[in-house]
C-alpha cells in the first residue's frame, strides 16, 4: 500500500491505494460514479478526467500519478455540465447516455483551450470519445450552439 | 496488472540506481501499461517530480525532456515552425486529446514501437537522445538498442535550416498508421524515415544533388524498394510498400520544392 494526497474536485484528500490500482477504479471507488469503464484500451473517452486542468483518459494512468495533483470528474462540474447537457438534449446528441461524462468533460476542456473552434477543430479534438448511438452530427450542433450562447454570456 | 513497489523519484540518480535491480520498470505516460504482457511489475519507477516535462530552447536546437507530453510538443508553436508543421501532423492522428495528454515522448521512445509516428519523424529529423549514464547519442542508434537499464532524460532536436514534411496513411482517424513517412532535406542532403512497416521505422538517406538529379518519382521508388515490409490485419507487405513509394514522393516534392 502507499499513500496519496490530492485535490478531487476541489477538496483536500489523502488515501492508500494498492500502486497498481488504476485512477478509473479509484475514482470510482471515492464515489466519482460518472466515470465510466468504456473499453480500457484507451480508445473511447468514456472515462475521461480532468489532471490539473488537462483531459486524461483514467483507464489508462495510475492512482498513484495523482500524488500532489489536481483532479477533476464531472461531479465536480456540474454546473458548467448541465448547462451543455440542455444543448445536447435539445439537439438530441444523447441516447443511452453512457458516453455523455466523458464527452462533457472533454468539450468543457476544448472550450477552455480553443477560441471559437472550427468544425475540424472540434473534429479533432473530440476524436477520442466515441458514441455509437448518435452519429456525431447532433453533437456538432448542439456544441456550436453552447459555444455561441456560452460567447453571448462571456462578452 | 500488478506493482510490487511504486517509487517517485526525487533525483536521476536516484531513479538510475532503482533501475539497475531486475525487474524494474520506469513509467512514461503508462498508455499502454495495462495492455503490456508483463502482469507484475516489481519495481515501477516515475520520473514525474524531476522536472522532465519541459520544452528549452536555445539559438541552436530544441532540449526536449523525456516526460514532457505528445500534446505539449504538438500545440509548441516553436516546435510547429521549426519543423514546418511536420511534428504536428505526426502527432495530431494519434488516439485522442486525453491520450496525447499522458503519452511522453520519453515512453514513445523507450517503447520502441513499430508504428510509432514519433519515432518515425523523429529520424527524419536525425534527433539525438541524452541518456542519465550513456550522455548524448543519435536517436538512430539508441532505436536500435534500446536504453537498457540507463534513463532517457532528453531528446534533443537540432534547428539546422531544413525543410521537413510528414505524412501517414490510416485505415481510420485515430488507429496505428498502415504506413507512416518522414522527409527532412538540408542544402547537403535527403533524409527519409519509413515507419509502421509494420515493425520500426529505417532511416535512408541521399546526397541533395543526387536526389534533385534523380526525380521524386524514381528517388522514391528506390527508397520504397530499399525497406522490407510484413503484412498484418492492417495492410499487406505489398500495400504497404506501394503506399511507401506514393507517400515519399509526395514528401519530397514538398521538401525539395523548386529543386525538382
Amino acid at each position: 500500500m502507499m499513500n496519496i494526497a490530492y485535490l478531487l474536485n476541489g477538496k483536500k484528500e489523502k488515501s492508500d491505494i494498492e500502486p497498481g490500482m488504476m485512477l478509473l477504479d479509484f475514482l470510482r471507488s471515492k464515489g466519482c460514479h460518472s466515470v465510466k469503464c468504456g473499453c480500457e484500451t484507451t480508445n473511447c473517452g468514456l472515462c475521461t478526467v480532468w489532471l490539473n486542468e488537462k483531459p486524461v483518459l483514467s483507464c489508462a494512468i495510475l492512482a498513484a500519478r495523482i500524488d500532489g495533483q489536481r483532479v477533476t470528474t464531472l461531479e465536480g462540474m456540474q454546473e458548467e455540465a448541465r448547462e451543455l447537457a440542455l444543448y445536447m438534449g435539445r439537439e438530441g446528441a444523447e441516447q443511452c447516455g453512457f458516453c455523455n461524462p466523458g464527452f462533457v468533460m472533454n468539450v468543457l476542456a476544448m472550450v477552455r483551450e480553443v477560441t471559437d473552434p472550427t468544425d475540424n477543430e472540434i473534429n479533432e479534438y473530440l476524436s477520442g470519445n466515441l458514441c455509437r448511438c448518435t452519429g456525431y452530427a447532433s453533437h456538432l450542433r448542439a456544441l456550436h450552439a453552447f459555444i455561441k450562447a456560452k460567447g453571448a454570456v462571456d462578452v | 496488472m500488478q506493482i510490487a513497489q511504486y517509487t517517485k523519484a526525487q533525483s536521476l540518480t536516484e531513479a538510475w540506481e532503482l533501475h539497475q535491480k531486475r525487474h524494474s520498470v520506469i513509467l512514461g505516460g503508462c498508455c499502454w501499461l495495462r495492455l503490456s504482457p508483463q502482469r507484475m511489475i516489481q519495481h515501477a519507477i516515475d520520473l514525474s517530480a524531476l522536472g522532465l516535462d519541459t520544452i528549452e530552447e536555445t539559438d541552436g536546437e530544441f532540449r526536449i525532456g523525456a516526460m514532457t507530453s505528445l500534446r505539449s510538443l504538438e500545440v509548441s508553436a516553436a516546435l510547429e515552425c521549426c519543423t514546418d508543421g511536420a511534428l504536428k501532423e505526426a502527432l495530431r492522428h494519434i488516439v485522442g486529446v486525453q491520450f496525447r495528454n499522458m503519452a511522453t515522448i520519453g515512453g514513445s521512445i523507450c517503447g520502441r514501437f513499430g508504428f510509432s509516428d514519433v519515432i518515425t519523424l523523429l529520424l527524419a529529423l536525425d534527433a539525438d537522445v541524452v541518456l542519465y549514464k550513456g550522455g548524448r547519442m543519435k536517436l538512430e542508434a539508441f532505436a536500435a538498442t534500446g536504453a537498457g537499464t540507463d534513463v532517457l532524460t532528453h531528446v534533443i532536436l537540432s534547428k539546422a535550416g531544413r525543410g521537413t514534411a510528414y505524412a501517414s496513411l490510416r485505415l481510420n482517424a485515430t488507429d496505428f498508421p498502415i504506413i507512416a513517412c518522414a522527409v527532412s532535406g538540408s542544402a547537403e542532403a535527403v533524409r527519409c524515415a519509413i515507419g509502421a512497416r509494420p515493425s520500426r521505422a529505417v532511416v535512408l538517406r541521399a546526397v541533395r544533388q543526387d536526389a534533385a538529379a534523380q526525380g521524386p518519382a524514381k528517388m522514391a521508388r528506390q527508397w520504397a524498394d530499399a525497406v522490407s515490409y510484413g503484412s498484418n490485419m492492417r495492410g499487406s507487405a505489398e500495400y504497404r510498400r506501394d503506399m511507401a513509394e506514393v507517400l515519399c514522393r509526395r514528401l519530397l516534392e514538398r521538401v525539395m520544392g523548386a529543386d525538382v
